[in-house]
């Protein structure tokens, strides 16, 4: 209905909203997070795109305030400099925040539903408007030859 | 009192939302003129009702009536007088109540200015607008009522969201709601087309102008959430794929495809079943919009209320109007037979390739809306899906549709000649190619992103140019700029759309690929490099606001030693409402936008400070612009307000 984000913290759990009134809001990537090495640090911030906030809900870590943000914006740096791949990153949240935490469900098992709902729609879609389409011109194809000639008379005409 | 005469006209007004909906009804059954007359008045009368309601919960606001509970929780008396009135619609009652109005407001506008409709089909219509009305008036007094009393009222209220407390916030209500409550119109349409069992042109040419101004409605409001959004909230991104976004997104995209199915039915008296189900589906997804926002089922950044009873009264309204309309639909979609035959390829095949794209994309959208919903309650796992996946699945489809409109838009009705299209756009293709491998030869080792978006959106942006020209003749000369003032309106409202559209696919690219950040330590005094520009920290102040205080920065951006602007960044904290805010500083350009953003104080002196180069963000809001101007140009073609009045002006047959 309307984009109000009209609780935008209600989400969060209440000692976290304190936290919020407590100091000025935290940022979503701080100064003192970035890495010196700038590939790391791009790869850093794709990863840390693709991360929902545990306890915010619609948002990404790298947009997002809340401390847990933070804190794992900092795992995902260390990670890399200790020399984790992508993948390796991705893993390392999950298995300790859960798949809920990925905003770009893997299309494997269930989620190739969502994945393939798309491309299969449209296939279906087609199908459907050609056959129909079909239907529609068929009685205009029926030209015999007769008919053909019979007409260059009258375009002649 | 006055707050309790809007309580009572509102009860009123469902009163008379009830006669709506069925007298007229049986009247049309039966042939009983005097029943189908009662339609007329009785939606201008509930219009009224709910008019005298809304004027009253706006008084409650403007002088701070704390006695009520939802203005206790929404207003303050310190609050600008502006936002006191903004803060009528900027909560769930309120907004809802508004919601109301405007559907009143269509329903009265169909009584006033539907002099032309054929007095079966006006009191049909005006019924099924009357049985929304009773609905959406049974839910607001039922689980929503905005005139609730506090029996010991406070000294002063809550305040309102400080981060609603902004003009383009205050207007992108009104206008959202203008769009998706429009819809309802073509969904009263078609609910009666059914009913009557008959679909031809003229229903065509009534439905589309409502379906039009709903979707420019649409587009505007869509538009200032996301100009709000780039400006507010301080990393300036403008879409975030959102549940609450997307529920906006769904019914316009629906709506477009409405809007050119509906062309076929008025010009070519074909796709008739097609276009009715899209009317259905565009308002079902206005609901489902209602009940994504209402309910808090679904977790959202913008949840507006989180209320599983209310939930289930909209999912009970979502199921009767989708449920109750498509089985009416299943039962008489067979008595539209299709009039007009056309070959494969053909501008009516063209359309119906755009609608499969949209309602695909459309689709795409939906799907990814509710999957962490259907993850929690089917598969049992917590699921989200965010944007890389709106990116991946949803973005073929518009590129497909960007490809296939230029040749589509130029084939003829009937039959037509993809070679001929194709020959014509050989200009445009060139140019589109040239200025994409210029692009990517300017930027070096950047994603492929940005030259793809210039090409897409300038085939499409310059096609839509080619095309209006085409349709100026084939003589050489002067002639054809003179018949380029003479072509209808339609003609220029399509082309202007279109060209809007090329320029929205241009600017989302580029915004999306080549936007700069940096994000750094600054000490007051201290310069840094932003792209071409320089940036320099001159002072922190603070700053005292009417209801908020404000720690505010000043910064000296230059290019090569001219300074381009001085801009003041802030941090706000609203002490009513506890709550903190960053107001970003916009230097607003043609080419770009210069975006600072001033964060906190550091512990080792000097301040956090986060910059922006925003490239071609006027041009994104310039588009959406550019297609609601080709929406209002093809509202105000002839044949509408030919057919919208003046009965004595001979209906000319459209110039197509």
């Amino acid at each position: 209905m309307t984009a109000f984000p009209k609780r935008r913290w209600a989400n969060c759990p209440p000692y976290i909203l304190a936290l919020f009134l407590a100091v000025t809001p935290a940022w979503a990537v701080q100064p003192d997070e970035i890495l010196a090495d700038r590939a790391l640090e791009s790869r850093a911030r794709e990863i840390s795109r693709d991360i929902r906030c545990p306890t915010c809900q619609g948002e990404s870590i790298d947009d997002s305030n809340a401390p847990i943000s933070r804190d794992l914006r900092l795992i995902i740096r260390e990670r890399l400099v200790a020399g984790d791949t992508d993948a390796e990153v991705f893993d390392y949240i999950v298995a300790r925040y859960g798949e809920g935490v990925l905003f770009n469900p893997p299309a494997e098992g269930a989620n190739l539903v969502l994945w393939l709902a798309g491309p299969a729609l449209f296939l279906v879609g087609s199908a459907l408007a050609l056959a129909a389409g079909r239907r529609r011109t068929a009685p205009e194809v029926a030209l015999s030859a007769e008919e053909e000639t019979r007409l260059k008379e009258i375009l002649k005409e | 009192m006055i707050v309790e005469l809007g309580h009572f006209a509102l009860i009123l007004a469902l009163m008379v939302a009830l006669v709506q909906s069925t007298l007229p009804l049986w009247g049309a059954h039966r042939g009983d003129a005097r029943l189908m007359a009662l339609a007329g008045p009785a939606a201008l009368l509930q219009m009224g009702l709910v008019g005298v309601s809304f004027a009253a919960l706006t008084w409650a606001f403007v002088v701070s009536d704390f006695s009520l509970a939802v203005v206790v929780s929404n207003s303050h008396t310190l609050k600008p007088m502006l936002y006191k009135v903004s803060g009528v619609w900027g909560n769930h009652e309120g907004s809802l109540l508004l919601w109301v109005l405007i559907l009143a407001v269509y329903g009265a506008a169909v009584a006033a200015f539907g002099g032309n409709l054929p007095t079966r089909l006006k009191a049909r219509v005006l019924a099924v607008q009357g049985m929304i009305g009773v609905a959406f008036l049974l839910f607001l007094l039922l689980t929503s009522n905005p005139f609730w009393r506090l029996a010991l009222p406070p000294l002063d209220g809550q305040d309102l969201n400080p981060l609603l407390q902004d003009p383009g916030l205050a207007l992108h209500p009104p206008f959202l709601y203008l769009g998706y409550v429009g819809l309802s119109m073509a969904f009263s349409f078609a609910v009666a087309a059914l009913i009557e069992g008959r679909v031809d042109a003229a229903w065509g040419r009534w439905v589309r102008p409502w379906t039009l101004a709903a979707w420019v409605f649409l587009t505007i409001g869509i538009a200032l959430g996301s100009w709000w959004a780039y400006y507010e909230l301080g990393w300036g991104g403008f879409w975030f794929w959102d549940p609450v976004e997307n529920a906006s997104f769904m019914p316009w995209l629906l709506a477009i495809a409405l809007l050119h199915s509906a062309i076929v039915v008025e010009k070519r008296e074909s796709l008739k079943a097609w276009t009715i189900l899209l009317a259905i589906m565009a308002f079902g997804f206005s609901l489902i919009g209602t009940f994504i926002v209402r309910s808090g089922v679904i977790t959202s950044v913008h949840a507006f209320a989180n209320d599983p009873d209310r939930g289930v009264f909209i999912l009970m309204i979502l199921g009767f109007f989708t449920g109750g309309s498509l089985i009416l639909f299943a039962l008489r979609a067979g008595a539209m037979e299709a009039r007009g035959v056309f070959a494969l390829v053909s501008r009516e095949s063209a359309l119906v390739a755009n609608n499969v794209l949209l309602a695909v994309a459309t689709f795409v959208v939906f799907i990814g809306t509710i999957w962490p919903l259907v993850g929690t309650m089917l598969l049992g796992r917590d699921l989200s899906v965010g944007e890389p996946f709106f990116n991946a699945a949803f973005s073929p489809f518009v590129v497909a549709l960007a490809l296939i409109l230029p040749p589509g838009a130029m084939l003829a009705w009937k039959r037509g000649d993809i070679g001929r299209s194709l020959r014509g756009l050989i200009p445009v293709m060139v140019l589109a190619v040239a200025l994409g491998a210029l692009a990517f030869a300017m930027q070096t080792g950047r994603t492929a992103l940005g030259p793809i978006g210039l090409m897409l959106g300038a085939w499409v942006g310059f096609g839509a140019l080619a095309d209006l020209w085409a349709r100026t003749g084939r003589e050489q000369g002067g002639a054809r700029f003179a018949r380029l003032g003479r072509l209808p309106r339609a003609d220029w409202g399509k082309a202007t759309a279109h060209f809007g559209l090329g320029v929205t696919i241009f600017a989302v690219s580029a915004m999306l690929a080549w936007k700069i950040e940096d994000i750094r330590i600054v000490q007051e005094g201290e310069s840094f490099p932003l792209g071409a520009y320089e940036v320099r920290l001159d002072k922190v102040e603070d700053v005292q606001g009417p209801n908020y205080t404000s720690t505010m920065g000043w910064m000296t951006v230059t290019r090569d030693g001219e300074v381009v602007a001085v801009l003041n960044p802030e941090k706000r904290i609203y002490p009513v409402a506890q709550m903190p805010t960053t107001e970003a500083a916009i230097d607003y350009g043609f080419l770009r936008d210069v975006y600072l953003v001033l964060g906190d104080r550091q512990q080792s002196g000097g301040w956090a400070v986060r910059s922006y180069i925003e490239p071609f963000a006027n041009w994104l809001w310039a588009g959406c612009i550019l297609m609601a101007l080709g929406g209002l140009l093809s509202l105000s073609d002839r044949r509408y307000r030919v057919a919208a009045g003046a009965r004595k002006v001979p209906a000319g047959v459209p110039a197509e």
